[in-house]
């Protein structure tokens, strides 16, 4: 426990835990309930004191971010968490600002993202009153939130502070809220923090891994013919990129990232497959059909992922490394289980495999290639969705932070791009957020100011949060965004039209002049309306200091291929439908075949 | 508060009420979150107790809840609650489990005695008694009560309370055992290499 003499308002412990915590950046909006919490910021309570060894001095130790709305402010901490790793914050006032944190925390909740989320709460004596602006934010956010607490006392906020901070980042990561009325953020009190939190109903920690589990886990591998090893979200928040390479590698074995997974393992790399599950490449739904083992490592077996589930991986033993135990056995149940965190058990797993050359299982997997070679670019007279995403590609070769929104759009950013750089795909994946698009890539800019963020966006989803253009313009972030105007709610107009006999229902778009509309923002806007100008368009934004907001006028109608048919397994994938021409493959350059 | 049918118990050739028994932080809204995670499966909870435990600040919970084998991810998810120090499906394991029942009944001078009667072959005490009512307190597994609350129906039941199952282990064990604190180690810090 440590203190000191001085009193501290509430709303001081709060900026005192953020600056034990490291905490460097906040996004919020302010209101009644929370003004004493923008009251310290950047005066007063911040930056009067040394900051702590290992912090480096800034001219303000931590910035407050003012978006233009809440939804905004969680989903701008969310992708700040996942570039840097760290906790990401949001501040809302009560009430309405409260519940419009809502789905960014959903969002960050289903993704396993650390968030701390601050609320202003009304009065003590208003609460359970219908004060204005009340709104019972914690029992609203239980089911969304890792962990949340209403502070009723000035005295437990640090203790609730530094819990929230280490609940969120610890174990299998998530948001947490905590909820503090206006007047216990004004009263006064000192500051307790103690040296280590304690929680006796938290244990986010194995005692090492199972030596039993890791030696059947081994033999498992040693005796497969057919292994895959699916690497997940888990690899990248554990930082196990260099262990999920080394087990490839040394054991010689294929790898497929989920969406999530993306970037968790060099996409060009020779043993990458790329993507399984309903928009996952055609080869790789059947090779996990085929395999006779799957090493889970750090994702959750998501029914995007594995199809019907009673048809998923038929002839495969199953190798489970996960962090959560209520994940274990959830989907699927594994013939080993590696309890823990990705990274040590990779490490300890790494010690006990050896290298087998498996040529039967490369060839059939390069013979599956050439036959489905399911990422195509067609000849085509209109702009190509897949060509945009595929040029952009080509003229940053993966050197960038890639944001997309969800739907189509998504799908191809996942399909038609290589990521070279470890953590590099930004994507909402459990929720399906859209919207994502905008404040996340605001939140991996300020993350990685010194790097280029490309936002694949959807016309749709960048409708749902383009305010933030003005926050955008306002602190200059220089985020390219490409919106894939399709002039359509893509993913639901292919629904309709494969599932529903193209009832295309509230789907097309009447869309503003995206142009017009960025240049009110004080922001470059340029538009591709053919082929020729879409290289060309991405070189002036590539070259402009600033943020610019592209429209490619793409296919209306271009559906996303391969797909899985919902409730279908994933040995019925739909690859792309044969054209009439020959199509370029882009697999062919970037994927080089496997064999060894 | 009806029991499953015998439908139900021998449909899936397993016993769907679980007792669950739970060790909790005593504070503002666990029951809350804890029902949360029942609700969102679906699943009712049939009954429910509270108390304080021998732990300081920890209470105990027993709940019994109508539920097929899923019932085992429930749980799993409720360990996660940071408030759940330790949880645990008793179901299948040799425990004592125990309710307690008041019985308002309508009683004059000529049933009274007829009451009483029962009363004591149920080893119930009588609390109250008035000149037109009596309260009878009885302790028991759900059987037990159910038979005297059955028989006590001959006697116009004005008001029944039951506490529902409480529940602990049979012999020396403590059904939430202390866990040692598990060996902490750092993640490494944010390494974006291969
Ligand atoms: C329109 C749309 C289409 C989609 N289509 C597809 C698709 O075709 N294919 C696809 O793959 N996905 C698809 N998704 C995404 C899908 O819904 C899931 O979000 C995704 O598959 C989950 O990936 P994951 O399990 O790797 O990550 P998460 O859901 O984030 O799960 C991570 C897992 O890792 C564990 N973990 C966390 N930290 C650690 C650690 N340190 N050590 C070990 N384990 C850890 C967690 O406990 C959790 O179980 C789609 C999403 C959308 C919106
Ligand atoms: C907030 C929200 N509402 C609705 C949906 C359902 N939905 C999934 S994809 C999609 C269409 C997205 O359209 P757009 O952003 O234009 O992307 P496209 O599919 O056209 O690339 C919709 C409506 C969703 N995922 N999120
Ligand atoms: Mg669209």
């Amino acid at each position: 426990m440590t203190t000191d003499d001085k009193l501290y308002t509430g709303a001081q412990m709060v900026m005192e835990s953020f600056l034990r915590e490291g905490v460097d950046t906040i996004f919020g909006l302010p209101g009644g309930a929370n003004l004493p919490l923008y009251d310290v910021l950047e005066n007063g309570g911040v930056g009067i004191r040394p900051v702590p060894e290992g912090v480096v001095p800034k001219e303000y130790p931590i910035r407050h971010y003012l978006v233009k709305h809440e939804q905004c402010a969680a989903h701008a901490a969310d992708a700040y968490a996942r570039v840097t790793g760290k906790a990401g914050v949001c501040y809302g006032t009560s009430g309405p600002g409260a519940t419009n944190l809502v789905t960014g925390i959903a969002n960050a909740f289903m993704d396993s993202v650390p968030l701390v989320c601050v609320t202003g709460q009304v009065i003590s004596a208003l609460i359970g009153r219908d004060g204005f602006q009340e709104a019972d934010i914690q029992g609203i956010t239980i089911p969304i939130t890792k962990h949340n607490e209403l502070v009723r006392n000035v005295n437990e906020i640090p203790r609730a502070m530094q819990e929230a901070f280490y609940i969120a980042t610890t174990g299998r990561p998530g948001p947490v809220l905590v909820d503090i009325p206006r007047d216990v953020l004004q009263h006064t009190g000192k500051f307790y923090w103690q040296d280590k939190v304690q929680l006796r109903g938290y244990k986010p920690y194995t005692n090492g891994v199972d030596r039993d589990e890791v030696a059947k886990a081994a033999e498992l591998i040693e005796q497969a013919e057919r292994p895959i090893i699916l690497s997940g979200h888990g690899v990248i928040i554990s930082h196990a990129f260099a262990e999920v390479r080394e087990l490839a590698e040394k054991a010689n074995i294929p790898v497929i990232t989920t969406l999530l997974g993306i970037s968790g393992f060099p996409g060009t790399h020779p043993l990458y497959l790329g993507m399984p599950g309903m928009h996952g490449m055609y080869w790789n739904n059947i090779a996990i059909s085929e395999a006779d083992l799957l090493i889970g490592v750090g994702m959750r077996f998501d029914d995007r992922v594995t199809g019907r589930l009673k048809d998923f991986a038929p002839k495969a033993k199953i190798i489970h490394l996960e962090i959560d135990p209520a994940e274990i056995g959830k989907n699927v149940k594994p013939d080993a289980t590696l309890r823990g965190d990705a990274k040590a058990s990779l490490r300890e797993l790494n010690k006990h495999v050896s290298h087998k050359p498996r040529e039967r299982w490369f060839s059939w997997l390069d013979e599956m290639r050439r036959k489905h070679p399911s990422i195509v670019i067609r000849e085509t007279e209109e702009v190509l969705p897949q060509y945009v995403i595929q040029q952009i590609y080509e003229a940053t070769k993966g050197d960038c932070y890639v944001v997309t929104g969800v739907g189509q759009h998504q799908m191809w950013a996942a399909q038609y791009f290589w990521y070279d750089r470890p953590n590099s795909f930004v994507t909402s994946g459990g929720l399906g957020t859209m919207g994502f698009e905008v404040p996340a890539a605001m939140g991996a800019q300020v993350a990685a100011p010194n790097d280029t963020v490309w936002s694949i966006c959807g016309d749709g989803g960048f409708m749902m949060t383009l305010q933030e253009l003005a926050t955008i313009a306002e602190y200059r972030w220089p985020i390219k965004f490409a919106i894939v105007n399709n002039n359509v709610l893509g993913m639901v107009r292919q629904w309709q039209e494969l599932f529903y006999k193209n009832n295309l229902v509230a789907t097309p778009l009447k869309n503003p002049d995206f142009v017009k509309l960025a240049e009110a923002f004080g922001i470059l806007g340029l538009r591709a309306e053919k082929k020729l100008d879409v290289k060309p368009v991405i070189e002036t934004a590539m070259s402009h200091p600033g943020p610019v907001v592209i429209d490619f006028q793409v296919k209306y109608d271009e559906n996303c291929y391969p797909m899985v048919p919902p409730g279908a397994s994933l040995d019925e994938t739909i690859d792309q439908p044969t054209y009439a021409f020959e199509p370029k493959r882009v697999s062919d350059e970037r994927r080089k075949v496997a064999v060894r | 508060m009806n029991g499953p049918s015998a439908q139900m118990r021998s449909g899936f050739g397993k016993i769907r009420p679980h007792t669950i028994i739970a060790l909790v932080e005593d504070r503002p809204g666990v029951l809350n979150r804890i029902a949360s995670k029942w609700r969102q499966r679906g699943f009712n909870i049939e009954s429910l107790a509270v108390g304080h435990s021998e732990k300081p600040g920890l209470s105990r919970m027993t709940f019994v809840v109508d539920a097929d084998t899923n019932a085992e991810q429930v749980v799993r998810q409720l360990d996660k609650l940071i408030d759940v120090v330790h949880i645990r499906d008793v179901s299948h394991e040799d425990i004592v489990s125990r309710e307690l029942a008041m019985v308002k009944v309508k009683a004059d001078r000529e049933t009274r005695s007829h009451i009483i009667d029962i009363a004591e072959v149920f080893k119930a005490e009588v609390v109250d008694v008035e000149p037109d009512s009596i309260i009878i307190e009885a302790t028991g597994d759900e059987n037990h009560i159910d038979s005297l609350v059955n028989l006590l129906r001959d006697y116009e039941i004005i008001e029944l309370v039951r506490t529902g199952r409480v529940a602990m282990l049979r012999g020396p064990e403590v059904s939430h055992p202390h866990e040692e604190d598990d060996e902490q180690y750092e993640r490494a810090p944010g390494i974006h290499t291969w």
